[in-house]
């Protein structure tokens, strides 16, 4: 542990947001009445100079508030908290991109974000000119990229293409591009955010390797990951953020646990405006969706998963009333399917339901995948059209029952898959050298 | 803490509300190298996918060069300064034109184009609409090589004032990016901006002595026509380009260099105390 090199006091940080208040039935005199209104708040602000904000409703929303946190050279921290936390806007604090609203920070050394790998990626650029261009956005001086460019090729493998355009690479060979030049960066502090959420298993044990790399080599890293197995690798130190204050600081077995224990075990989330919304011929059918870990605090790979989805019926075609079938599809977090659970295969029987609101369940007696985060798409059908679908229509993280995760490569290179598999094993016998064959024993 | 051979020993750097980033010129300074590469990422980019590529930036001043020529010399009638051919004289007000216009749409907009940047890592925004504007610059070159062959056809040659030229250049960038940054500062905020803009630049096309010459302007309203920084700019150009056939008239031109500063510093100053809010608005 060295000197201090990043310390924080009293940090916050707020945003003013807006909210539309909806009308159910808007009459056309409201919405010229609400048009109206709207413009001369907005000829106000823009007259006062505030920025302009969508909405008639406003509110103060603070990301951050009162954060106190010291840092040492040399430390790997984790930052751990739900969606809105303000996981982000610490790092975007910490790395100059926004300035706090209250309070201040020190930071001794230079700093290098990485926020989004690929950020400033040019698609029209080649391989070579993207890494120069890349390394001079996150800070790097042409000098130092030159110095370290075989290396960044060399991790990306990506030797045979570095004068293709990258609008041509395959996704998996852009995010290596991309990944490697972030990681060569050379700066005292790097400030890292969900970084491993690319890539495939093997790039992914490759991109924790040169994390653990980094956070070894005597620099200090700040490290954003919904993926606790990498976060408890990476890091001794974790802190725990909730609704933008710092409610934990401490190892990060403890920090995880203490967690993963406030994660609700039921996620739900309202499909009726949702911007994963396809397009059906009965848009807005799929209502409600919720996912329920029965018990365990949060979807765990091999227990019980019930997922259900309320569909309002009332405004299906009859057809659609007599057989309805609804689609769960399991996908990764590159939106590959793993698999689809259909709630009708080619029931001859009509249905037969009624105008209403229906509720759908579906029990996975054992969820057949293995730690990591996935995504839930659900559609519904009537034979031969897609009536609603939403699509990805929520995110979860599965966990191994027993936590915390200890060992950091179960977690990359297993594949989605978990197949309830029994093991046996017995010895062999050894088979006896000394003796001729004669001797065999009957 | 190790001290890195490019950057120099650590420095402090403290974040706080609402203060004036002391080492923003060191900042500045530092990054260098990536307004270096957005400028040649914007030039390499600019005219890939494109049929006829960099004759993209010839064939745009040059149109308008004959269509302003058709409508100000032959249907008009207006006559052109001392012998210098009348297309000669569009095209030597053209061309400052194209870099004013094309700077200010560019770098205003730049800040917006480049949203994703700004809003995911730090470097001086300054940087964005700076870089913009040695694109234009390029074109620029470009466009007078063009002129240069022009000229040959024509048989015209300019005399030694054609080396005062980069000062007139030097001077239509700074008329363009005092307004392009206050623009770009205000665009951020309100985007009604991107839709004004290319308007206004419209607009300016007429109200700029680009078709037809200055001393075409009635006297009375030289001081007020001279308030557009654009007028001494082009004057000048056509002083050094055609050889002194045009009288550089020392109002407009001081009117143009206090105009352009004035804006200069205020839309510096927008943009800088605008500038810390940039990723939370955009």
């Amino acid at each position: 542990m060295g000197e201090i090199v990043i310390s924080s006091r009293g940090l916050g940080k707020r945003y003013v947001i807006g909210h539309q208040s909806r009308e159910r039935y808007p009459a056309l005199r409201n919405v010229i009445a609400q048009q109206g209104r709207r413009f001369l708040r907005s000829a106000l602000d823009v007259i006062a100079g505030r920025p302009l904000v969508v909405g008639d409703v406003r509110e103060e929303f603070w990301a951050l508030q009162d954060v106190d946190v010291e840092i040492s050279s040399g430390e790997a921290v984790g930052i751990i908290g739900r969606n809105g936390a303000g996981k982000t806007t610490l790092l975007k604090i910490l790395s100059r991109i926004t300035e706090p609203s209250t309070g201040r920070v020190v930071l001794k050394g230079r700093a290098a974000s990485l926020l989004e790998v690929g950020t400033g990626f040019h698609p029209e650029l080649s391989g070579r000119e993207n890494i120069y261009l890349n390394g001079a956005i996150l800070g790097m001086t042409r000098a130092e990229i030159r110095r370290r460019f075989d290396e960044i090729v060399d991790f990306a493998g990506v030797e045979q293409f570095l004068d293709t355009p990258v609008k041509r690479y395959s996704s998996g060979m852009y995010v290596r591009l991309a990944f490697a030049v972030a990681a060569h960066l050379e700066a005292e502090i790097l400030l890292v955010d969900e970084v491993l959420a690319v890539g495939d298993a093997e790039f992914q044990r490759k991109c924790l390797g040169k994390m653990q790399d980094i956070a070894g080599g005597g620099r200090t890293v700040l490290f954003v990951s919904h993926n606790m197995a990498a976060l408890t690798a990476l890091c001794r130190r974790a802190i725990l953020l909730q609704q933008g204050r710092l409610v934990m600081d401490g190892a990060t077995a403890t920090v995880v646990s203490a967690y993963l224990d406030q994660e609700p075990s039921r996620l739900e989330v309202s499909l009726s405006e949702h911007r994963g919304r396809e397009k059906g011929t009965c848009s807005g059918a799929l209502r409600n969706l919720l996912i329920d870990a029965l018990g365990a605090p949060q979807p765990q790979t091999g227990e019980p998963l019930l997922v259900r989805v309320t569909v309002d019926t009332t405004r299906l075609p009859a057809h659609a009333l007599e057989h309805p079938q609804l689609t769960l599809s399991f996908r990764d977090a590159f939106d590959r399917v793993i698999f689809t659970t259909v709630s009708a295969y080619q029931s001859e029987e009509p249905l037969g339901l009624e105008r209403g609101e229906y509720d759908f369940e579906c029990r996975i007696d054992r969820l057949p995948l293995t730690p990591g985060r996935y995504l839930i798409a659900v559609r519904l059908w009537t034979p031969g059209e897609m009536l609603d679908g939403v699509s990805p229509a929520l995110s979860f993280e599965v966990l191994w029952p027993q936590r915390p995760p200890r060992m950091l490569s179960w977690s990359a290179g297993l594949g989605p898959v978990y197949v309830p598999a029994s093991w046996r094993w017995c010895r062999r016998p050894a088979p006896d050298l000394t003796r001729g064959e004669g001797d065999h024993a009957g | 803490m190790g001290s890195d051979p490019v950057v120099g020993p650590a420095r402090i750097l403290v974040l706080e509300a609402g203060r004036r980033d002391a080492q923003y010129w060191r900042d500045l300074w530092l990054y260098r190298e990536l307004f270096a590469i957005l400028a040649w990422r914007d030039i390499a980019v600019r005219y890939k996918q494109t049929l006829v590529g960099v004759a993209w930036a010839v064939i745009r001043p040059f149109l308008t060069t004959l269509v302003l020529t058709v409508v100000f010399s032959r249907v008009a009638r207006l006559p052109t300064e001392g012998d210098a051919p009348y297309p000669l004289l569009v095209l030597a007000g053209v061309l400052p034109w194209f870099l004013f216009a094309t700077i200010l749409s560019e770098a205003a907009n730049s800040l917006v184009t480049n949203a994703q940047l700004v809003g995911k890592v730090y470097f001086p925004r300054i940087v964005l609409p700076l870089s913009a504007a040695v694109v234009s610059l390029v074109d620029l070159l470009v466009n007078l090589a063009a002129m240069a062959a022009v000229m040959l056809w024509f048989r015209f040659l300019p005399d030694w004032r054609v080396v005062v030229l980069p000062a007139f250049v030097v001077l239509a960038v700074l008329a363009a990016l005092g307004p392009a940054l206050l623009l770009a500062a205000l665009n951020v905020k309100y985007r009604d901006f991107r839709h004004l803009i290319p308007f206004a630049v419209q607009f300016g096309l007429y109200i700029s002595p680009v078709g037809f010459s200055s001393a075409h302007v009635p006297a009375q309203w030289a001081l007020v026509y001279g308030l557009n920084p654009m007028v001494g700019v082009i004057d000048g150009f056509r002083w050094c380009l055609l050889g002194g056939q045009t009288a550089l008239e020392p109002t407009s031109l001081v009117l143009s260099v206090a105009v352009s500063t004035f804006f200069l510093w205020y839309g510096g100053g927008v943009f800088r105390r605008t500038e810390r809010s940039f990723a939370d608005l955009i």
